[in-house]
């Protein structure tokens, strides 16, 4: 049974919102959870965190980047449109609990995620400090969003064209130092930005979280795809995470692993380029 | 020639040749032609008391469909294989009837020939079956019972067609986009074609079975929220977890775990990528580790792929391989190469993170301890390194505990197995469990043989013999 997309719009240049039928997904889905989905029968597996879920409506919320050849395809498809299979909501919920004051780190895509876990721990009780980054003003999106989720919301842009120039980190730093009791961090974007804002939390031991996104392929724990270290030991972060201790996650591995199949993409883009009628 | 002299021989199955195959993802064995069929069905004794009946998990009535297909009625052979058999195309391919039903065959242990070919025979009317239309099941009154069945693997299949042919309303819930568990994702096309798993597969679908792919028990519902709506649950989850070795380096880019480089072969069909979307390392040098058929299965793929080299390595000798020995002879005819007594002691990587070779060490059997298996050491200063660019881990699998973990009131053994008895029921009323998830990783007919067990304890127990 095929999963219908509702609706679909490119957010900012590359980055698109899809909202997709999915009715037991929707249900059940949880903050920090994702889904694995395969578009059509030549398709590959991917993982996508679940942005948003709306029970009522029966609808989970992607939001995903062009980078590869499945996401451009995906990018492709509107509303109307379907995907051959969504399986989720997988992986374990991000713990929603009265903590105290949480700082929400998002950067680049990240921010999609960080949304439901900022909503949720603002509805929990927490004071909720939430910082979103992008690389530019124009690809920075859901800041409303994230404006009504959160206690106090700051921005940066990595080229000054939006609210600090600069990195998440160099806020994360400032909040902390500013005194004020921080119970927990939670960090979801890039590798390299969930690693600095681990190398800025770690000497004032403030519990951190990151969520991790290496390669999948099933997303129940039974290919292995997605071996991380944390503290020294593998771990599946299809079912074991993928939210993770950040002080204790190996983020080179991590990085290294993600890299295993560039030159595949390349070539999956290039005959997929060939593919295309010259006219 | 008197009449009653019959062949000692069973025909040889015609197979592709080792030179050919190596390089193709095709079948290897091509299966018994019509003539061959039937002059083996006579070599049939059909005793008066048939062992092989009772060798088989899942007690297919063997004399009478090898009888039939020696009258050439193969229509009725079919019939037969079907009454007690829902996945006869598969398994006369990828049983083990060599230790099974062949295993027992009077003929054979009588010394006066081969056992009879049960499952080339098995295999030459299921593809008859489905090359002339496989007929439209003959559907009971429904009994207005609903059961649930979890995993659409050979224990989850077999549990549906036996509960969908007595009447229940079947649902059965596949985590994956596709029905057959490792029939689809771990055996591969050249031992078992994915058409022939989705013609079965259709088959049961047909009996009024309704498969809801993409369904992850234990996260779109718990087994508690199943048994709201349905009568009773088989739980049939399977082994689906990878072990590694716990060594330096299993982390490394370019090692895998069987399961993950099955899955990326066979269910997602990397071996037609660009075509297909699913990448996979084509290494240079693939080594293997482990001995079973999943190791035999991995090193051929990798062959396959275009791997030059592919070499299995396996800590104890040639005689406690695990794999069957048919399958041991395909990967040597196709020039996978075995160093056995050899065992890895850590995976090696360069600077970018990326495998170089495995160091490995000589092993040698001691005497059988009390249970009999000859334990493998070490032979000091034995030391060695094989280079390869792909490592495959295929020393077995465990249960996944995504059902068991949010059904807290199921019991498990160690290593995660669901504790059930010899019907299936497991502590939970209304839970049933079989196959790899209650016996740890065996094989796909002792699977199915606890399916068949299994709906036969549930129809019990939902008071199925009270027909509506």
């Amino acid at each position: 049974m095929p999963f219908t997309i509702r609706e679909k719009q490119e957010l900012v240049p590359t980055i698109h919102q899809m909202d997709v039928a999915a009715p037991l997904v929707a249900e059940k889905a949880m903050p920090g959870q994702f889904v694995i989905l395969r578009i059509d029968e030549c398709g590959e597996r991917i993982p996508l965190t679940i942005a948003d879920f709306d029970a009522a409506d029966k609808t989970v919320t992607l939001i995903f980047q062009e980078i590869g050849k499945t996401t451009r395809q995906l990018a492709s498809l509107d509303a109307g449109d379907s995907i051959a299979d969504l399986a989720g909501p997988l992986g374990r919920a991000s713990a929603i609990e009265r903590f105290g004051t949480v700082v929400c780190v998002g950067g680049g895509v990240g921010i999609a995620p960080i949304f439901p876990i900022a909503r949720g721990l603002m509805e929990a009780g927490n004071r909720v400090i939430s910082i979103i980054g992008a690389r530019s003003a124009d690809i920075l999106f859901w800041e409303e969003r994230m404006e009504e989720a959160s206690s106090k919301l700051y921005v940066t842009t990595d080229d000054g064209t939006k609210g600090h120039h600069g990195f998440v980190t160099d806020i994360v730093q400032n909040v902390i130092e500013s005194g004020e009791r921080i119970d927990r961090v939670i960090a979801i974007g890039p590798p390299v930005m969930m690693r600095a804002v681990a190398g800025v939390t770690k000497p004032f031991g403030v519990k951190t979280v990151v969520s991790l996104n290496p390669i999948m392929v099933d997303g129940t724990g039974m290919c292995g795809a997605c071996r991380v270290l944390v503290g020294g030991v593998t771990k599946f972060a299809c079912v074991d995470g993928p939210e993770f201790d950040a002080h204790e996650v190996d983020f080179t591995l991590l990085m290294s692993r993600l890299a295993m199949y560039l030159p595949e993409e390349k070539e999956a883009l290039d005959y997929e380029a060939a593919a295309e009628p010259t006219i | 020639m008197t009449t009653e002299s019959k062949p000692e021989k069973r025909p040889e199955m015609a197979k592709q040749l080792p030179s050919e195959r190596r390089s193709n993802f095709e079948e290897v064995a091509l299966g018994y032609n019509r003539h061959e069929a039937v002059a083996e069905a006579k070599r049939c004794l059909d005793c008066k008391k048939p062992p092989c009946i009772k060798g088989c998990p899942v007690g297919v009535d063997i004399p009478r469909f090898i009888r039939q297909i020696a009258e050439e009625d193969f229509d009725s052979a079919a019939l037969t294989l079907k009454s007690t058999n829902s996945l006869p195309a598969i398994c006369g391919r990828v049983c083990p009837q060599e230790t099974q039903c062949e295993a027992v065959c009077v003929l054979g242990k009588s010394g006066k020939g081969d056992p009879i070919a049960i499952g080339g025979l098995e295999r030459f009317v299921a593809d008859y079956e489905m090359e002339s239309g496989v007929a439209a099941p003959d559907l009971p009154a429904p009994t207005g019972r609903r059961v649930a069945v979890v995993g659409a693997g050979p224990a989850g299949l077999t549990a549906a067609a036996e509960l969908a042919k007595m009447g229940h309303a079947v649902t059965v819930f596949e985590s994956l986009h596709a029905a057959g568990g490792v029939l689809v994702y771990g055996i591969p096309e050249f031992r078992l074609p994915k058409s022939i798993v989705a013609a079965e597969v259709d088959f049961i679908r047909r009996l009024g079975v309704d498969m809801l792919l993409n369904s992850v028990i234990g996260k779109i519902s718990t087994v508690d929220e199943l048994l709201f709506r349905y009568d009773a649950v088989f739980l049939g989850t399977g082994a689906g977890l990878p072990s590694f070795l716990g060594i330096d380096g299993e982390n490394l880019n370019g090692v895998y775990s069987a399961n993950e480089f099955l899955t990326r072969v066979n269910l997602m069909k990397a071996y037609l990528f660009p075509e297909f979307d699913t990448p996979v390392k084509k290494g240079r040098r693939t080594i293997v580790v482990g001995g079973g058929n999943v190791a035999m299965d991995a090193a051929r793929c990798a062959l396959r792929l275009g791997a030059g080299e592919v070499t299995i390595v396996y800590r104890r000798g040639e005689d406690e391989l695990p794999a069957r020995v048919e399958e041991v002879l395909n990967a040597k005819e196709e020039g996978i190469i075995f160093r056995l007594l050899t065992n890895p002691i850590r995976i090696l990587g360069d600077e970018n993170n990326w495998v170089t070779g495995m160091e490995c060490i000589n092993m040698e059997l001691c005497e059988p301890d009390e249970s009999g298996r000859c334990r493998p050491v070490p032979v000091p200063e034995t030391e060695h390194t094989i280079p390869a660019d792909v490592v495959i881990i295929a020393i077995g699998t465990s249960p996944n505990p995504l059902v068991s973990m949010t059904t807290p009131d199921l019991e498990t053994a160690r290593y995660g197995t669901i504790m059930a008895d010899e019907t299936g029921a497991t502590s939970k009323p209304g839970v049933f469990a079989g196959g790899d998830i209650v016996t740890g990783s065996a094989t796909v007919i002792s699977a199915m043989g606890a399916g068949k067990v299994a709906a036969k304890a549930i129809d019990e127990y939902i008071g199925g013999a009270v027909r509506l």
